[in-house]
This record gives structure tokens, sequence and C-alpha cells, in this order.
């Protein structure tokens, strides 16, 4: 059901939902998904969540937003609204991002460059409701209009829109329609940033209404402040769990494996996503094994969140943010180490690294370092011996975006790559120029109702694409392909689209860690590090 | 009459001048936000701009010297500035049309300071300026000030007929979009055929120029020619005033946002601000977030929202 939706639609009263896909509207996919196979039959919302939550922006729901039983709870929330939006614009607010947004807000020319650059408007078919810029221009009205109190001259400049309840709620769900790439704003002419606003709603809902999807915050910022990790592992928990990895790594390798833990004046605090640590014990393994190999001095913290450097405030909230920064810092400074390396995370690397910065003040501001240059430094300078035959298979990598695009993080992981995969591909695009794996922001660990569905079907769907155009020429099932992921949210997004696509069992295609590669390739370890088991 | 035109002309420009400079003022005394580059940021060092790298790349980056690469950010600034290089790379089809747009509105200001120039040579250097080298003067500044205002109308033209008629733009077009648009296509328009169609013996440019630095009132301005003169003062008034002052946001989105990546730790005056920002107090009403006006963005970050809770 390709259409125009009109800004105004956003404040239909009526919870029909504004826009709903069929398959037919998506973008093609290439062989083998071109159409020989039937799509995957696409689930409707539960009548019962229809009627109970608000979903009346398209097929899905992420935020559960309860509907108001009375007139007076609509206008409360719509005053709750408004007034986050004042403090969006005020400096002792948001001083955070209020410059980006400022200029966002009053330059943009709506000339519509950025809509072809974002994959999720494109691979829906490009339904109005996901251009980078439907989203911006109702915030944009709204601005105008309420904070500015724009009049009759600025209602002609900027057009206007109805402020009411079923507009805050849709847009609510529309700020989690995008993956916070910021690929449409490389393209747009004049530095406007639509992912910015996208983001900068997000916290609005959270900052100041307390609505926030449950994955993210609850379960996810809130849970890793309580016990230290968003998996729940305490560190009890992560420390028995990760020798049961070392135990499991020797075993496979032959090589004695030991994490040092707690370590005081190591050179490198290393900081996982612990979620690699639950779903790919492999990773945090092979990175024991290669830089105990190396005689990197090194150690993990089991300091409150310290031991996770997953960091979800980025996506959504700033005092969450900060505070998890904090933690990772404040772990290091005590430990007195040198540097902080994070692992295979790519927004643990950009909220630590970037955004970070400039609020980690004095003793604080330990550097930090990507594990692609820690790693590129290990194999290229070979402080450990490789044998790229073992890694005699087609390779593709995937670009994080928080790593590439938005740390300039690009050569490091392809040097690697170049030296121990002979059978290494690039994706088309890639580098800078690459498309979200679909799980970005907070996606990937979406599964709330039909969500999982729409982010296979429309948020991955581009780089899906990617991925079988790069293995296109040795998609029979006897070849197997090795998808390099660096980043342990695409992987999850990876993990749960191949197996929707059933790409495993049909044309072997796996998904790993690169770490997982460079021991694959390591001549003391034994052969078969990576076991082309679907995992 | 000539006094009243000379005001609404001098007024358009103040207006321009002021308006430009508070907004630029504006924007510049924003508190300095988080980190929020975009690569490639094209001041990297050479051999990593080119695939869009960053500092990030190189072990143990911060034990090395900083290297800001001028020549990178020229390369890619020049083109944009010039050429909307990005707008050409991602919406051709615009691009023609915009193109045309602003380069004639570059050569309309180019017009503008080489007649200044020239009025100020016939008053300080009359006889070099009755000679070949006035003569050149006339020549450029009339072949810059015609293409200008020919290429800027059509662009503006194309632009409207793309508004009205593309539906990828129908959502977000509003009455502004085609004022502005038409505004450009009618002052130029009025000044061309009023400087065409005037007189023979009627002031041509320079001598208007000229009548503008000395503020002459015995200049006979013909009707037509003075209305565009006004449409076109009251557009460059106007233009700071709205979004066509992405001139002056562009410099920030490009230079204080995607291309800035100082880290913190080589900055004394990053580290001094940011402390700061850090003493501000939020009113943030989110339960979590602990923000009832008294407590700083330090406390509230020190501040774990789960404490006391069970674990």
């Amino acid at each position: 059901m390709s259409q125009t939706v009109k800004l105004s639609e956003m404040s239909r009263s009526a919870r029909t939902p504004l826009a709903l896909l069929e398959n037919d509207d998506l973008m093609r996919l290439p062989a083998p998904l071109d159409g020989s196979s039937p799509s995957p039959v696409w689930p409707a919302l539960s009548p019962q969540a229809r009627e109970t939550y608000e979903c009346g922006l398209d097929n899905t729901c992420v935020l559960n937003l309860p509907q108001p039983k009375t007139r007076e709870e609509e206008e409360q929330l719509v005053a709750k609204f408004l007034s986050g939006l004042e403090k969006l614009f005020t400096p002792e607010n948001n001083w955070t991002f209020l410059q980006p947004l400022l200029l966002s807000m009053e330059h943009c020319a709506k000339c519509q460059t950025c809509s072809e650059a974002c994959h999720i408007y494109e691979a829906s078919g490009r339904q109005e409701i996901y251009r980078p810029t439907f989203r911006s221009e109702i915030v944009r009205r709204l601005y105008f209009q309420y904070v500015k109190h724009g009049g009759l001259l600025s209602a002609l400049q900027h057009g206007t829109i109805k402020l009411n309840w079923p507009l805050v709620a849709r847009l609510a769900e529309l700020s989690y329609r995008c993956n916070l790439c910021r690929r449409c704003t490389q393209t747009c002419p004049i530095g406007a940033d639509n992912g910015l606003v996208a983001h900068e709603l997000r916290k609005l809902f959270s900052q100041e209404m307390g609505i926030a999807a449950k994955e993210i915050h609850d379960n996810g910022s809130m849970l890793q402040l309580k016990v230290g990790s968003s998996t729940g592992m305490n560190r009890e928990v992560v420390k028995d769990n990760i020798q049961f990895i070392d135990e499991d790594t020797s075993e496979k390798t032959g090589i004695p494996v030991e994490t040092p833990w707690d370590v005081e004046g190591a050179d490198v605090l290393l900081i996982h996503n612990a979620g690699e640590i639950l779903a790919w014990p492999e990773n945090p393994g092979a990175f024991a094994l290669i830089l105990n190999a190396a005689g990197v001095k090194w150690t993990l913290s089991s300091e409150l969140a310290a031991y996770d450097s997953i960091n979800y405030g980025l996506w959504y909230d700033d005092a969450q943010f900060a505070r998890v920064a904090l933690k990772h810092a404040e772990a290091a400074r005590k430990l007195g180490v040198k540097k902080i390396v994070l692992a295979e995370c790519g927004h643990a690397h950009k909220a630590l690294s970037v955004i970070a910065d400039r609020v980690l003040l004095g003793e604080l501001n330990i550097p930090r370092e990507s594990a692609m240059t820690l790693l590129r430094d290990i194999v290229v300078n070979e402080r450990i011996r490789l044998d790229p035959s073992r890694n005699d298979f087609p390779v593709t990598l995937h670009d994080p975006c928080n790593l590439v695009r938005l740390m300039g993080v690009v050569e490091p992981q392809r040097e690697i790559l170049h030296k121990i995969c002979p059978r290494f591909r690039e994706m088309e695009p890639h580098g800078v120029d690459n498309y979200c794996c679909g799980g970005g922001s907070g996606f990937a660990i979406m599964h709330g109702h039909n969500f999982a569905d729409w982010r296979f079907r429309v948020s991955g769907r581009r780089k899906l694409a990617q991925i079988l155009n790069a293995f296109a020429d040795c998609l029979d099932p006897s070849v197997p392909k090795y998808l390099c992921a660096p980043c342990s949210n695409c992987k999850g997004q990876f993990r749960d689209m191949l197996a929707y696509y059933r790409l495993w069992e049909t044309n072997r295609i796996l998904y790993g860690g690169l770490v997982e590669l460079i021991v694959n390739a390591m001549v003391d370890a034994k052969p078969g590090f990576i076991e082309w088991e679907w995992h | 009459m000539n006094a009243l035109l000379y005001g609404i002309i001098y007024a358009g420009v103040l207006v321009f001048l002021a308006a430009s400079a508070a907004r630029a003022i504006h924007y510049a005394r924003l508190p300095a936000h988080l980190r929020w580059e975009l690569y490639p940021v094209p001041h990297e060092a050479a051999n990593r701009a080119e695939h869009g790298g960053s500092y990030f790349e190189t072990l143990d980056w911060w034990t090395r010297p900083n290297e800001y690469n001028l020549r990178g950010e020229l390369r890619v600034m020049i083109p944009e500035m010039l050429f909307l290089k990005a707008l050409r790379e991602f919406n051709r089809s615009l691009w023609y049309r915009s193109f045309l747009f602003h380069f004639g509105l570059y050569l309309l200001a180019g017009t503008v300071f080489l007649l200044l120039a020239a009025a100020l040579g016939t008053m300080m250097a009359p006889v070099l300026m009755a000679a070949s080298a006035g003569r050149a003067m006339h020549i450029l500044y009339t072949a810059t000030g015609a293409c200008g205002a020919t290429m800027t109308i059509l662009g503006a033209a194309g632009l409207l007929h793309r508004r009205l008629t593309d539906p990828n733009l129908k959502n977000y077009t509003v009455p502004g979009d085609l004022f502005n648009l038409a505004f450009f296509i009618a002052a130029l328009g009025l000044l061309g055929v009023g400087y065409l169609w005037r007189v023979p013996g009627t002031p041509g440019v320079l001598a208007l120029t000229r009548g503008l630095l000395t503020f002459d009132t015995t200049l006979q301005v013909p009707a037509v020619l003075a209305a565009g003169l006004v449409l076109l003062a009251l557009l460059a008034g106007y233009i700071p005033l709205t979004h066509m002052s992405h001139f002056i946001a562009k410099y920030f989105t490009y230079h204080s946002i995607r291309w800035d990546d100082l880290p913190a730790a080589r900055s004394a005056e990053i580290q001094r601000r940011f402390a700061a920002y850090l003493t501000y107090r939020p009113t943030w009403a989110a339960r979590h977030m602990g923000a009832d006006g008294t407590k700083t963005w330090a406390e509230i970050a020190a501040t774990n929202p789960t404490a006391g809770a069970a674990k």
C-alpha cells in the first residue's frame, strides 16, 4: 500500500495506521530472495495490541504506549510533550545538542535529497512516513509554532501542524523508525541532520515523559546501572562465564587461555559488549587468545557496568548515557590503565570514544582506542603467526555505522582481512558510504509484537540485498560463506535476519566477528576455530 | 524621491548585514555540543581523508601530533561552496536548477563589488577609469550582472517549477517557499526590465552606484528601474530573516558539527567550556532523570537512578 501520507494525517484522531506495508510494496531483493520463493507472511499486530496501545503509525509498535482513558489524560500528555519540546531548545536542558538541533530546525531546504540515502525509506518502497524529512518537518513546524511562538507570517513561512495526542503518540513511534545511522545527513547539501532530530525526539520522550523502548531503558541502561550489565550478569556471574569461555577456548585451540581480571597498571582495559559473553562466547575467547599471544598487558574490569561496554543512553537519553560513560571511565581510572580498548561493539565505540569525549574531564579522559586498531597492529606486524589459507572461503565485511561513518575507523579491519582472508570481497557501497544493518539504535534487541518482522523486511532489507550481492557468485550451499560483522549489535541483527530468510540452511551464509577469523588463521592454534554451525 | 530610494537601498543592505551578523553570532554563542562528527572529515591527514578515516585508525593516536590537512579541507570546501558538489552528487536533477540559481547569486554579488570598485575608481582615479581600465570594468560588471541575473531568474523559475510539480516536494512545500522564489524572480525581473527598457540618457548602473555612494539626489531614475531596486533591497533585507540564510548556517553545520573532531584532551578551552556546562541545572521531568532544577548535570550524571534497588 504505497501512498502519500500528508503531514496533517499525523494528527488524525482515528487510530487506524497511516501506512500498512505489504510485501509487494517493498524493494526487490536479489537472488535467492528475488521472488522465486514466497516471502514469509507478514504477521499483523494482534487486535488486543491495537486496542490497548497506540499503534496508529504503521504495521508495528515498539513503545507500547497505553491509550489514554480520558480527554484530560490526553491533554496532560500533550502538555508534557510541549514542555519537553521547549526544554529541547534551552541551553540548561539541552546544551549537549542544541546547536546542531537548532541549525537543523531552521535551515532544512526540504529538497528531499536525503530521502534516497535512507535505507528504510528505500526498502519500504518509498513510504512517505519513513522519509527522513517527514518526522523532522513535523518537529520543525511544532518548533516554529510552539517554541518560537510564530504568528501568521511564520505559518506562511514554515507551515503549521495540529498538535494533539494522536500526533504525539505517532511521533513517539516514528522516532523509533530511524536507525540513527546518519546516512541522510551525509548527503544533505546544507548539513541539516534528520538523524539527530529522531535522536532528540527520543530524548524528549525519555527525559520528560519517561517514554522509551523497554528493551533499551528498563532492560537496558537501567539494568546495566543496577546489576552491571544489560544481560543481567552481575560480577560473579560474568567472571564464571569468562572462566568457562577460557576453558572452552583452551580446549578448542590447544592454547591455554586465561583472562586477567582487575589488573592494576595494565596497559589495556578491554571492554566487551557483554552480549558477546552470552551469545557469542567464541568472540571474547578469541580476544583473550590473541592478546595473550601478542604479549599485550591487558585486563577486564569487574566494576559495576565496566564489564559491559554497551551504553544504550546513546540512542535515547543524555543522562543515562553520561552515567554509564562515567562508570566506564571511572573503572579505567581506578585500575590506572594506559588506555581503554573497545572490543567488537560499534555503538560502544562511538559512545565512549566520541560522544563522551568532552564530558570525561581531567583524569577521567583516559585514552580510548578501537580494537580494530590494536588488532591491525598485531596482525599486520605479525606479532602472531597466521596462515591465510585456513580462511580460504568467501568473506565479506559489514561496516558498523557507529564505527565507520560516525567514527572514521575504516581501514584497520580491512587491512586485517586482506592479510588473512584470500577471498575477501567488499559490499557495495562500503566504508563511510555503508548501509546500516537495520538493527542500529537498539532495533536489534527490540522484539515486541511483530517489530522483528518489520526490521527484517524493512530496516534490514537494504543490507540483506548487499550481503546477497556480495556473495552472488557463490550462493551455492556447497560453498560456506562468512559475513564478518565486528559489532555485537549488528551481529544480533544478522543472526536473526539470516535465520528469518533461512540463508544458513539454503545458502550457507554464516556471520561472525573479526577476531574469530584471526584465531581461525592462527598457526599455533588447532585448525577449525570457526565451526560452521549455526549459532 | 531619490532620497527615499537611496534610503531603502541602504536600509536593505544594512538589514542584510546586521541580520546576517546577528544570526551568525547567535549560532556561534550557543553552547558547544557533544562531538557529533560525520566522516569523511576532510581535514584529516591526506592518507586517511581519502577513505574517510580518522585519527582513531592510528595506534595510540593521542601520542601523535595533531595533523590538520587544510589543503584537504579546501579541496572539499571550495567545490562545495562554488558548485554545490554534494547536491550534484546526490540530487543531480535538482542541482541543475539550484546551481544556476546559486551561481547566479554569486555573480550578482561579484557585480556589486565590481560596481563599487568602479564607482570609487571614477571618483578617486578618474583618469585611469576613463581609459582601458574603466572599459574593462564596464565589460566585466555588465557581463557578470547580465549572466548573474539571467542565471538566478532561470534557476529560481526552475526551482519554482519543481516545487509546484514534483510530488516528492508537495508535502513539504509551504506558501513561503513559493513566495521566496517568486520574490527573486520578481525583483530581478523588474530590475532587468527597468534597466534594459530605460529611456536613453537616464543613468546606468555605474551612475546609480556613484549616486548611491554620494547620495546624489539629482539623478533621474526611471520608475520601473527604481521599483526593481526597491524590491531588490527588500529582498536583501528579507533573506537573512528566513531559512535562506543557510549560507550562514552551512559554516556551522560543516565546521562546528560534521568536521569538529577536536579531542577534549587537546583543548583547554573545550575542557573549560564543558566544565561550565556541567554546572547547568536541567529541569527534565522524567523520574529517572532526578532533575529537580537544583542538581547540576554533573551531579545527575554521578547519580545512579537504581541506587537502593535490590541487586
